[in-house]
């Protein structure tokens, strides 16, 4: 098997710049979010679509980057 | 950057660095073995490279009780369990440009692993060329493994920060992003926050670790490394420290500054940030970088 149709493209998330990476292996779409600059992975989702993996990715993404403050420098 | 027989020419160390077509070519070299190390260690079971083992970063290639890199004889039973012997030829890659993979690289550096050498563009590349697949894990016939070390010229401990700080004899790189450098943010966005203070190591020179890598997720050319560094007064001349928040990062760029670059003097301070920031009464330095190094 392989990875088929390997697409990326960013979006803005709450004010956060998010690489989506999505795929399809089998048949099942994969999506991986990271946050562009650092680069960490912020989650990882799977779906029937490709809409539906990144659909999941930027819902945990949302969950997630809500948890980071800004403090004032 | 040009290739031949899938090593990449133009780097300090050409031999340390293939491309995702020489892995292709060498699946089934019984001398080569093929290891997936991810920041996600659940990419893996996606699919991976034939042949690969995946290695868990927070498992297998840590001190699960202490904060530490993997002891010596774990390291040694992970390679035997691996198939790997003394001998052998590991081949490294994962997602996130070999994030982890770089930290795995650096470890078996450490221990004086010989033959261990990155995929160029990592896991990345290898899906979005639309390489071979497989959820099978290879049959791994266990072997003897000895090793060296620990090299801790390649690590470098809270102490010998504080001292080269103090001296004014290493220069350090911080590899994270601009945020977590002027103090915005304590971690990468959306992950944990596990320092008490934002900010960076008085001095240190912001050179954020994805700068290395072009878009498909391979390194930059030597010149365009070596001119990334150098406009922050990183030339090869003086000691250099590299951290960032866990020591992942820094890991990367040590591999950059070591094997790509070949500046001989360039150590990982694993205890990065998360070590820094907590400290009470540390020095820290908030804001952007206050002037071009010497």
């Amino acid at each position: 098997m392989k990875a088929e149709d390997y697409r990326e493209r960013r979006i803005e998330i709450d004010g956060w710049e998010v690489n989506l990476a999505s795929y399809k292996i089998g048949d099942t779409y994969y999506c991986h979010a990271d946050n562009v600059s650092p680069g960490a992975t912020i989650t990882r989702a799977h779906g029937a679509t490709r809409e539906e993996a990144e659909q999941h990715a930027i819902e945990y993404s949302r969950e997630h980057l809500s948890k980071t403050r800004v403090r004032a420098v | 950057m040009s290739s031949y027989n899938g090593v990449m020419s133009g780097y300090a160390v050409p031999e340390v660095l293939v491309s995702t077509a020489w892995v292709a070519d060498h699946l089934d070299d019984p001398n080569i073995r093929l290891v997936e190390v991810d920041v996600d260690t659940k990419a893996y079971h996606e699919g991976h490279a034939p042949g690969a083992l995946g290695w868990s970063w927070n498992t297998q290639l840590c001190d699960t009780v202490r904060r530490d890199i993997i002891p010596k004889d774990r390291f040694e039973a992970l390679m035997a369990a691996s198939g790997i012997s003394n001998s052998t030829t590991v081949v490294l890659y994962g997602d996130n440009n070999n994030w982890f993979a770089a930290w795995a690289f650096w470890q078996m550096k450490i221990y004086g692993h010989e033959d261990v050498r990155l995929m160029n563009g990592g896991r990345k590349k290898w899906l979005a060329e639309g390489r071979e697949l497989t959820l099978a894990q290879p049959a791994v016939t266990p072997v003897t493994y000895h090793a060296g070390g620990p090299d801790l010229s390649l690590r470098a401990f809270l102490p010998q920060v504080q001292a080269a700080l103090t001296a004014g004899v290493a220069a350090l790189v911080d590899v994270r992003s601009p945020q977590e450098f002027t103090g915005e943010i304590l971690a990468p966005p959306g992950l944990p926050e596990t320092c008490q203070r934002g900010g960076h190591i008085p001095g240190a020179r912001n050179i954020p670790w994805g700068k290395t890598c072009n878009d498909d997720g391979t390194f930059k050319s030597p010149e365009e490394l070596r001119s990334l560094y150098g406009a922050e007064g990183i030339d090869g001349s003086r000691p250099v420290i590299a951290y960032c928040r866990i020591g992942e990062r820094s890991s990367h760029t040590w591999f950059v500054l070591k094997y790509l670059l070949g500046y001989n003097n360039v150590i990982n301070y694993d205890g990065s940030w998360t070590e820094w920031g907590n400290l009470v009464g540390a020095a820290v330095e908030t804001g952007a970088a206050k002037s071009a190094a010497a």
